[in-house]
């Protein structure tokens, strides 16, 4: 059943007010009213988004409300609307990006308040949120796309808004060059459906006609098409092999670290891989590619944050060994864990990076653990906000990230990937060992501050502290709403998501009890030794990196793939640009060319100028001719037929 | 009655002349008269048309071409004048300014 429910458009209007006033007019009229404006449109988009999501709620299962924009591409049999469409899958995404992003756009305001730029960074903030919306609210996989790149745009303004430090300019160039890579492979895999469902007459990229026509699509173009598609999510999504880009992201603001980088943009490829999940389906082979890549991604990531010293960098590959989790989650086809997984990853991973930035706004900008400690009596709103999105992250019950990811895991293990599952829990205590090391480094022991900063140590802002709070209580009971199966109202969320994503089909009845306490259990070992190897002996760490130097090092600097890539692609582009395309390309066939043609020109002029000799009775003489050939056309030709 | 042909057969006669001195001969002013040559010409042929068709159009338009003519030939005669007194000479050949 769909409802036609034109308030819809207002929860893409409202962002874009938002944008035009902080454009415009946000300059002008000063800090007071762009912190208004700014955060003000997103929480009544937020007010909107509620409304539609309990009218949704109220609909019996399988609803979805609609709303009609506009034709927008006719060519030939081509067609396609602009369209909004709130199902359950919809619904999620629509409030995980009003709420949350509302609380981040408060909680930017106290962040921003030293910043001349307040204007620029609001307006884009809305232009974000205003993509993300166009990209979950979308009705066509077209107008994903076209949201897919406004993320991108905003990603890359928002990562180099302190523009004038060249490193950051590079990164967000970086973030924006890795994106359109993916973005190729997005553009390919929707040619790829366009071309073979047209040869069947269906020339749309409707979500819905698209999910009634999928069977003609036949297995191989499905795989290839999900193969493109899963590209452009490994960019935008940061998994293995493209997700190089998002801890450079971190120099952006932190609240653009919080917002696009953990909590929304980033889950955009989760987001439109369960959109497409009856097309995943019917690839088998590229399902289990996603689950691979996402558990591989994981591990990996998760390695990497053992050792990082920066407190951000150390959130970042912590995101992208949880987008890991969510790949892992909808690679093993099911689709709504990887969804609730977003879901309650955007609450504590929001507030890790929201306390972080608290963190950063204490100590003066300060990003490395190493110069922190002690903090926690200091900053104790940030404290125990902080320590609460960190059991969350580390899946320690009761907190929201325990069901998520038990979900997760126990979906890996009953699809039949043992080996992605057992990579999963390791991860889970990775992910606990590095968290816990970081609460550990930041708010315990003794201060390591430099002395010029200790003194102006102080709490942030309620600005700022309130959206900790409120995404506190979520990151808690965020879980709640898909409590294991048998308990209470256990299953809800994932029965809510099944007409929108489909149900997962096991292939092995694993105990799930079992398989979740593995899980707490690896959880639980990383805690504590993090607490042993930080709190009680905190010699040791520093031993161990002596000892073990060559995979120390190893960690540290990232596997050394950002050096690995430069060698592989950028500095071979880079020689191609240069010798190559630059100078005999370039210089040579396009530049000849422009140059050949003025100097065909010249040439040309140079010989036909001889013909005008100024002489009148030269020029009378050409005319008689002429007149002359006329008369005779008309003469002979045309009359003497 | 003279006939229709033998007026056309002058004019054209005469409008052939009027050519041919127009491209033949170096001396602006006699160039001057063969283009007066050629427009009296065509007025001929005008007259004897309109006469044969029994309309005063033709009739009409030769008197337009002869104010038009008289006034050209004001115009002209001055500008030939007053590159006489310039350049000392109205020969064609020697008037090649307005070139590359």
């Amino acid at each position: 059943m769909t409802v036609e429910f034109p308030a819809l458009s207002l929860i893409l209007l409202l962002p874009a007010l938002g944008v035009v006033f902080n454009l415009f007019f946000g300059a002008r009229w000063g800090r007071a009213a762009v912190n208004v404006v700014g955060p003000g449109v997103m929480f009544a988009a937020f007010g909107v988004a509620t409304w539609a999501f309990c009218t949704l709620l109220a609909m019996p299962p399988g609803g979805a409300l609609v709303m009609h924009l506009w034709g927008w591409i006719e060519a030939g049999q081509f067609h396609t609307e602009l369209g909004l469409r709130v199902d359950a899958l919809s619904g999620v995404m629509v409030m995980i990006v009003t709420g949350v992003g509302a609380l981040i756009h408060l909680y930017s305001v106290g962040y921003m308040a030293h910043d001349e730029d307040f204007a620029r960074f609001f307006t884009y903030m809305n232009l974000f949120a205003l993509s993300m919306l166009i990209l979950v609210l979308a009705d066509n996989l077209l107008m994903m796309f076209v949201g897919w790149e406004g993320v991108g745009l905003c990603s890359y303004l928002l990562i180099a808004f302190w523009y004038t430090n060249p490193q950051y300019a590079y990164n967000g160039r970086k973030a924006f060059v890795v994106n359109r890579i993916g973005d190729a492979g997005f553009l390919l895999g929707m040619f790829t459906i366009v071309a073979t469902l047209g040869a069947h007459g269906v020339w749309t990229l409707d979500f819905v006609a698209l999910r009634n026509n999928a069977a003609l699509m036949g297995g191989t173009a499905a795989t290839a098409a999900c193969f493109l598609l899963f590209i452009g999510a490994t960019g935008k999504s940061a998994q293995i092999p493209l997700y190089v880009w998002l801890p450079d992201a971190m120099v952006g603001p932190t609240p653009v670290s919080a917002l696009i980088h953990a909590a929304t943009m980033v889950t955009a490829g989760v987001y439109m891989i369960a959109r497409l999940g009856f097309m995943f389906t019917m690839a088998p082979s590229t399902l289990d590619l996603v689950a691979t890549i996402g558990a591989l991604t994981a591990i990996f990531a998760a390695s990497i944050a053992i050792v990082q010293p920066d407190i951000k960098k150390v959130l970042a590959y912590s995101t992208i060994s949880q987008l890991g989790y969510m790949f892992l989650g909808v690679g093993s086809g099911a689709y709504a864990s990887g969804i609730f997984h977003v879901m309650t990853h955007a609450f504590f991973k929001g507030l890790l990076f929201l306390c972080a930035g608290s963190v950063m706004h204490a100590l003066g900008g300060e990003q490395d653990m190493n110069k922190m400690g002690g903090l926690r009596r200091k900053l104790p709103i940030t404290f125990w906000t902080m320590f609460i999105a960190t059991f969350a992250i580390a899946a320690v019950f009761p907190f929201s990230g325990y069901f998520s990811k038990d979900l997760i895991l126990e979906a890996a293990y009953d699809s039949g990937h043992t080996w992605l599952w057992l990579l999963g829990v390791i991860t889970a205590g990775l992910t606990s060992f590095y968290m816990f090391r970081l609460i550990f480094m930041t708010f315990f022991g003794d201060s390591r501050v430099e002395a010029d900063k200790e003194h102006h140590i102080h709490e942030s802002p309620a600005t700022m502290t309130i959206p900790l709070i409120v995404l506190a209580i979520l990151a808690t009971v965020g879980g709640w709403v898909n409590l294991p199966d048998g308990w209470l109202w256990g299953n809800a969320f994932v029965r809510f998501l099944a007409p929108a994503v489909g149900t997962f089909k096991p292939v092995i009845e694993a105990n799930s009890t079992q398989l979740s306490l593995i899980a707490l259990a690896a959880s639980m070992v990383g805690i504590v030794l993090a607490w042993v190897l930080y709190i009680q002996l905190p010699g040791i760490p520093f031993l161990l990196a002596w000892r073990l130097k060559a995979p120390y090092e190893l960690l540290l600097n990232k596997y050394y793939i950002d050096e690995l890539y430069n060698l592989v692609v950028t500095r071979p582009l880079f020689w191609i640009s240069q010798n190559v395309l630059n100078r005999a390309i370039d210089s040579f066939v396009i530049d000849g060319a422009a140059e050949g043609a003025g100097l065909a020109v010249q040439t040309s002029g140079q010989v036909a100028r001889r013909a005008e000799t100024g002489n009148v009775q030269h020029y009378a003489f050409v005319y008689l001719l002429g007149a002359l050939g006329i008369v005779a056309y008309y003469l002979f030709l045309v009359t003497g037929r | 009655m003279i006939p229709l042909t033998y007026m056309m057969s002058l004019s054209a006669i005469i409008f052939v002349i009027g050519v041919t001195g127009v491209i033949i001969r170096r001396n602006i002013l006699v160039m001057f008269m063969s283009i007066e040559l050629m427009l009296n010409a065509v007025n001929l042929a005008f007259i004897a048309i309109g006469n044969r068709l029994g309309s005063m159009d033709g009739q009409v338009i030769v008197f337009f071409v002869m104010t038009v003519a008289a006034a050209e030939s004001a115009v002209g005669l001055g500008i030939i004048i007053s590159t006489f007194r310039n350049r000392e000479t109205v020969h064609a050949d020697d008037l090649t300014l307005m070139r590359w």
